[in-house]
């Protein structure tokens, strides 16, 4: 096996979800090593840590992605990818903390005040970090001062807001009226089932996604100015 | 379990209208009594709620109210229920919620003297216990908020009393959204039963202290949430079918704990309450489709005592303000359920066979609430040991009942979705009867995720 195919490899366990040799999903590749296994084996070969994680890693989400969004798979076997994902992230991580390899940018998200629906933040997070970001995770109920608190430490991160109330888009203006005001420059996105793009021109956010992929999309174009 | 038979056993007597034990209003509604009313939900428009905007909400309730009755004088209504669901402002600060019971209460009492047209408040508190993360079931302050807007409200002229309770959705959302079908039993059967069993004795305490109707509890954060992320595709149908099914021991807690119904709009399980204990209940359908889309729309008018829109925001449309306008809906649509009554029996009947036979086949959930599987399903619920071996119970036919549906071609099936079947099996065979056993095999994997103690656990 070449290193070509030792990548690709790698891709295929993410995409289907196979997270080591143990894991007996999916079945069939039962008892075959995992991306665990391979990405220990890739860097052992000398394999850049840079091309595991765009070659195999985030194009392998990139595709889960786009199956998702064809509606071909569940969540759940996006999750299972995610946590193939995480487990040769485990072996990246050194090399981020020596700038070896980087990720895409940096995302703040969490939920704004008075409202507690995660469920469609958190599938952004995961889509999100999937895609080569990292994902700072406020929670649900996020104040601005939360939010404001986080940005301090993390300057150069893209802030995400997300609602899913008629009565919480109240505070998802005035929260962005707030970052705005302590940081001008910072680039907000918002999202969830009520917010539109109308809303967002109407409350000065930067960006507007409707769904996972078009965040993926937003931020993805942002790359040069991050 | 306290119920050993079913109180309806023939999917003809599991029908909109007739409960066996109807609920007299003090304005002298008769749940269930051989006639369905409108149960119609309203909220605001984006806005802020606080004491500072108070006159402006106010303002809205009172539109709101007025507009409904108004409307409901020119279409001859024989009355309604107007639902005020709290948000999050109007139940930690519960003089907001009891200044706008208040209101409608006045605007209902006042249509009472005038037109003779009987009108009650259902008033639903939210749960804000999930505002502690991981929520503090029974320590946290938020409680002492709700029960305090019971109390009051309650006084105020809230004359039925309901709840989403959200006990066991620290588990269950991460549950539904990786399929772990366990996990997901885990939350209802054992978690929320737990809560329901610590919450609805202290609201049935109120209500029968303020002679008022403890109504019932809804399983809209479990089973409805199963049902958007299905209707998103992000989970199979099939899930969210089972998994609705897997609410009902969960939402019956409250009725063994002395809540008499209507139980709650949102409630599409109330079906199932309904066929086990005989209480009248509220559905929402396609008239609600101004709140969320659903595959149940006439499906879930087969049984209904009230027939609600689940919520519409105060604002304006070409007819009229939208809660008006969506009143007039369901209005029309009871008068189609009540005039099937009027004609007979042969009718009624047939009425609720179109109603059930034209969703049925296009999706599991719609399959499942049909009151022949219904009864099937809740047979084997009311023979389970405990809670969790009647959620197993449930949703083992629930499963059958699909595989049944989907062999003889009645249900239109994705093939994608058929591999879930086995999956789902095999996560239900694993769960032990037993209570101690289930948490014992349950701990190690969640972790912190609750707080055991605050389940009594």
């Amino acid at each position: 096996m070449n290193n070509d195919d030792l990548l690709t490899r790698i891709l295929t366990c993410v995409e289907l979800g196979k997270v080591n040799r143990n894991t007996p999903f999916p079945p069939d590749m039962k008892g075959m090593d995992g991306a665990d296994e391979l990405t220990r084996l890739a860097l052992e070969r000398g394999i850049k840590p840079s091309e595991i994680l765009n070659d195999a890693l985030i194009k392998a989400m990139d595709k889960v992605g786009q199956k998702f969004a064809d509606k071909k798979i569940f969540v759940p076997q996006m999750l299972i990818s995610a946590r193939a994902m995480n487990a040769s992230m485990v072996h990246l991580k050194p090399y981020f903390q020596t700038g070896e390899v980087k990720r895409k940018g940096k995302l703040i998200i969490g939920t704004v005040a008075g409202d507690l629906h995660d469920i469609g933040k958190n599938l952004v997070a995961m889509i999100v970090e999937g895609a080569g970001w990292e994902v700072i995770d406020l929670g649900v109920d996020v104040s601005a001062q939360k939010y404001i608190h986080t940005i301090q430490e993390h300057r150069d991160a893209v802030v995400g807001l997300s609602a899913l109330l008629t009565t919480t888009m109240h505070n998802m203006r005035t929260i962005v009226a707030d970052i705005k005001n302590s940081f001008p420059a910072v680039t907000l996105m918002i999202g969830g089932a009520p917010v539109t793009e109308q809303f967002r021109a109407e409350i000065g956010a930067d960006g507007y996604a409707s769904d996972p992929q078009g965040a993926v999309a937003y931020l993805n174009s942002l790359i040069h100015e991050v | 379990m306290k119920y050993k038979s079913l109180t309806i056993s023939e999917p003809e007597k599991l029908i909109f209208g007739d409960a066996p034990l109807p609920v007299k209003t003090k304005r002298g509604l008769i749940i269930g009594g051989g006639r369905v009313y409108a149960e119609v939900n309203f909220t605001l428009p984006p806005m802020e709620v606080s004491l500072k905007t108070l006159p402006e909400v106010r303002k809205h309730y009172t539109e709101i109210t007025e507009g409904i009755l108004e409307r409901a004088i020119e279409l001859n209504s024989r009355g309604l229920v107007l639902e005020l669901e709290t948000l999050l402002e109007m139940t930690r600060t519960p003089a907001i919620g009891v200044e706008l019971v208040t209101v409608m209460n006045e605007i209902c009492e006042k249509y009472y003297q005038k037109y003779n047209l009987p009108v009650e408040i259902r008033l639903t508190p939210n749960d804000l216990r999930e505002f502690d993360r991981p929520p503090q079931s029974r320590t946290s302050s938020y409680l002492d908020s709700m029960l305090e807007l019971f109390e009051l409200g309650s006084k105020a002229g809230g004359n039925l009393l309901s709840i989403e309770s959200t006990g066991g959705k620290e588990i269950s959302d991460n549950a539904l959204m990786m399929c772990d079908m366990k996990r997901f039993i885990f939350s209802q059967s054992v978690l929320g039963v737990r809560d329901m069993e610590f919450l609805w004795p202290r609201i049935v305490d109120i209500a029968r202290k303020n002679r008022v109707i403890a109504g019932g509890d809804t399983a809209c954060g479990f089973g409805n949430t199963a049902m958007i992320l299905a209707d998103r595709h992000y989970i199979p149908k099939i899930v969210a079918a089972v998994a609705r099914v897997a609410t009902v021991p969960r939402t019956l807690v409250a009725v063994e704990q002395g809540a008499t119904g209507p139980d709650k709009d949102c409630a599409y399980e109330g079906i199932f309450i309904k066929a086990i204990t005989g209480i009248p209940i509220s559905m929402e359908g396609k008239t609600s489709a101004c709140a969320h889309l659903s595959p149940l729309g006439n499906v879930a008018a087969a049984a209904a005592d009230l027939w609600s829109n689940e919520s519409v925001q105060n604002i304006r449309l070409l007819s009229g303000m939208a809660p008006v306008a969506y009143y007039e809906q369901l209005e029309y649509d009871v008068r189609l359920l009540n005039e099937a009554k009027r004609c007979g029996e042969r009718e009624s009947i047939l009425l609720q066979k179109l109603l059930v036979n034209s969703d049925i086949g296009y999706d599991p959930q719609a399959l499942v609430l049909a009151p022949g599987n219904v009864i099937r399903i809740a047979g084997q619920i009311i023979r389970g040991k405990n809670s969790i071996d009647a959620t197993v119970s449930g949703c083992k036919e629930a499963i059958k009942i699909i595989r049944e549906a989907i062999d003889s071609g009645q249900l239109l099936t994705d093939e994608k979705e058929l591999v879930w079947m086995d999956i789902l099996e095999s996560d239900i065979n694993s769960v032990p009867t037993g209570e101690s056993e289930f948490v014992e095999m349950m701990l190690p994997e969640l972790g912190d995720t609750f707080i055991p103690s605050e389940y009594g656990l």
